[in-house]
C-alpha cells in the first residue's frame, strides 16, 4: 500500500432498506491512481454500496446508512456536507445511458453552468470541448453539437454521460455497470476511456462482467450476500483468490 | 488443495478440463512405458524393442500438440480464472515436459545397439541402471498422480526425492568411470551408458519440474519460495 491518503474511505458501512440489511459492515478504500472494481452476484449489495459513496441512497426513503464514509478525510454523511456539492465531486455514470433530451452541447454544459463553473460562453465552450475530448467523443460529435444527445448510438450516449460527469470536474467517478448495455466495440471504448481517466479521477466501477473487472481495474472487491468477502489487487483476486467463495464465483462454480 | 470439487455452472467447461487431465495422464503413461521399455531393451540387448520405443515417441508428440490445441481453445472459449487458469497453464507446461521425458527415453533406446555390439564384454555396471531408472520413473508417476488428484503435498514430496536420484547418478558415474579405466576395451559402450545415466538423471529433474507446476496449480504459490521462506 502507498502512503498517500485514500481519496475515499468506508469503515463499517451498513445499509438497510427498511428492516432488510443490504450491506453489512463493509470497509474499503478508493484510491486516486487505482480503478476499484466491485464484483459479485446480483443482490450482493455492490451497487447499493457504490451508491453510498455519493449518497444516492438518500433518494430512497426507506434506505438507512450507518458507518463512516469520508472523502479526503471529510465525513460525507455529516450535516455540514452539501449533498449537491458532494455529487459534483463524486460523479456517477449509470448502466443505461441517460442523456438529457437536449443537445449534445447542453448535456455537457448543464452541470458546469448550474455549478457556476463557467462565467463566460467561451469558458463554457472550452469545458464542453475538454470534457468531450476526455470522454473520447469529441471527434465524433464536434460538427453536430446541437444535435440531440438521444440521437447518438448507445455507446456514444454512454460516453456523453461520462463527458457530462467529467464536466463538473469531479474527483471521484462511480460507474454502475457502465458498459452492460453496450456492444463489445462500444464496451472496449468505455474500457479504454476508463484507462485514460485513471489517475485524473478516482474510479469505482460495478460490473457483472468479470473479464471487464479484470481488464479495467487494479483493485477488486468481491461482494456476496451484503458482505465484502475479499478485497485485493485485481491480479491476485483473479489468479490466487484467498477466499473459497471468491474462487467459486470467479471460476464459474457459484451456486 | 485446489478446487472445491464443485462443478462449474457451465458443464462443458468441466468436460474440457476432464479431457485435458485425461490427455496428460495418457501422455504420462506413454512416457513411463517408453522409459520402462527402453531400459528393458538396454538390459536384454533387445534392439527390436528399442526400435519400437523410438517409433512410439511420435504418439507422445501427437498428444502434446493435442494438449496445446485444447489449452488454446479452453483459454479462448472459457476464459478460465484462478485455480482453473493455473491448472490449464500447468497442463500446457507439463505436456511439454513429458514430451521431453519421452525424448530422453527415445535417446536411451537409440543407444541400445551401440552398447550391445558384436563380441561385447559383459558390462557389469549395466546392472545398476535399472534401479536408477525405476526411481526416476516413480518420480514421474507420482508427479502425474499428484496432478490428477491435485495433491500439493504429494507434489512437494516428489521434489524432495530429486537429490537422492542425483546422488545415485554421481555414484553410477564414478562406478562407470572406474569400469572404463579397468576395461579399456569397453570405453565406447560405457560412454554411452554414461549418457543413459545422465538421461535418467534429467528425467528426474523434469519430474521435479512437473511436481513444482502441480504445486503451483494447486496452491497458487511457488514451492521454491516456500522452501526459501522455511
Amino acid at each position: 500500500m502507498t502512503d498517500t491518503p485514500h481519496k475515499m474511505s468506508a469503515r463499517g458501512v451498513n445499509v438497510f432498506y427498511g428492516n432488510k440489511q443490504a450491506v453489512k459492515d463493509v470497509s474499503i478504500d478508493i484510491d486516486m491512481d487505482k480503478v476499484t472494481a466491485f464484483i459479485g452476484p446480483s443482490g450482493c449489495g455492490k451497487s447499493t454500496f457504490l451508491r453510498t459513496l455519493n449518497r444516492m441512497n438518500d433518494t430512497i426513503s426507506s434506505a438507512r446508512v450507518t458507518g463512516d464514509i469520508t472523502l479526503d478525510g471529510e465525513d460525507i454523511y455529516s450535516s455540514a456536507m452539501d449533498v449537491v456539492q458532494l455529487r459534483a465531486r463524486v460523479g456517477m455514470v449509470f448502466q443505461k445511458p441517460n442523456p438529457f433530451p437536449k443537445s449534445i452541447y447542453e448535456n455537457v454544459a448543464y452541470g458546469p453552468r448550474i455549478h457556476g463553473l463557467a462565467p463566460s460562453r467561451a469558458e463554457l465552450d472550452a469545458i464542453v470541448e475538454r470534457s468531450l475530448r476526455r470522454a473520447g467523443l469529441w471527434e465524433e460529435v464536434k460538427d453536430r453539437l446541437q444535435d440531440s444527445g438521444t440521437a447518438l448510438s448507445g455507446g456514444q450516449q454512454q460516453r456523453l454521460c461520462i463527458a457530462r460527469a467529467i464536466a463538473v470536474d469531479p474527483e471521484v467517478i462511480l460507474m454502475d455497470e457502465p458498459a452492460s448495455a453496450l456492444d463489445p466495440i462500444a464496451t472496449a471504448k468505455i474500457e479504454e476511456l476508463i484507462h485514460e481517466l485513471r489517475g485524473r479521477y478516482a474510479i469505482a466501477i460495478v460490473t457483472h462482467n468479470m473479464q471487464q473487472a479484470a481488464r479495467v481495474s487494479q483493485r477488486t472487491a468481491f461482494f456476496h450476500l451484503g458482505t465484502l468477502v475479499e478485497y485485493g489487487d485485481t491480479d491476485q483476486i483473479f489468479t490466487t483468490p484467498h477466499e473459497e467463495r471468491t474462487k467459486d464465483y470467479i471460476t464459474g462454480r457459484y451456486g | 488443495m485446489m478446487g472445491t470439487g464443485q462443478e462449474h455452472t457451465v458443464k462443458a467447461f468441466d468436460q474440457d478440463i476432464k479431457q485435458l487431465r485425461a490427455l496428460i495422464s495418457q501422455m504420462g503413461g506413454l512416457a513411463e512405458q517408453a522409459l520402462h521399455d527402453a531400459m528393458k531393451a538396454l538390459q536384454r540387448g533387445d534392439t527390436s524393442l528399442a526400435d519400437q520405443v523410438r517409433g512410439k515417441d511420435k504418439a507422445i508428440d501427437a498428444i502434446e500438440s493435442e494438449v496445446e490445441k485444447l489449452v488454446v481453445r479452453l483459454i479462448a472459449l472459457r476464459a478460465p480464472m484462478a485455480d482453473d487458469l493455473r491448472e490449464v497453464i500447468a497442463a500446457l507446461k507439463i505436456a511439454a515436459v513429458i514430451e521431453r521425458i519421452g525424448d530422453y527415453a527415445k535417446n536411451v533406446a537409440k543407444r541400445v545397439p551401440l552398447i550391445h555390439t558384436e563380441g561385447e564384454d559383459r558390462i557389469e555396471a549395466l546392472s545398476l541402471l535399472p534401479s536408477m531408472a525405476q526411481m526416476a520413473s516413480d518420480m514421474v508417476h507420482d508427479a502425474l498422480d499428484a496432478f490428477a488428484s491435485r495433491d500439493a503435498a504429494g507434489a512437494a514430496r516428489v521434489c524432495q526425492r530429486d537429490s537422492a536420484l542425483d546422488d545415485f547418478y554421481d555414484s553410477i558415474f564414478r562406478t562407470l568411470v572406474t569400469f572404463m579405466v579397468e576395461n579399456p576395451r569397453t570405453v565406447s559402450q560405457v560412454a554411452h551408458l554414461l549418457f543413459v545415466a545422465k538421461n535418467i538423471e534429467r528425467i528426474g529433474d523434469h519430474a521435479t519440474n512437473v511436481a513444482e507446476m502441480v504445486y503451483f496449480a494447486a496452491t497458487g504459490r511457488y514451492l521454491a519460495d516456500e522452501a526459501a521462506a522455511a
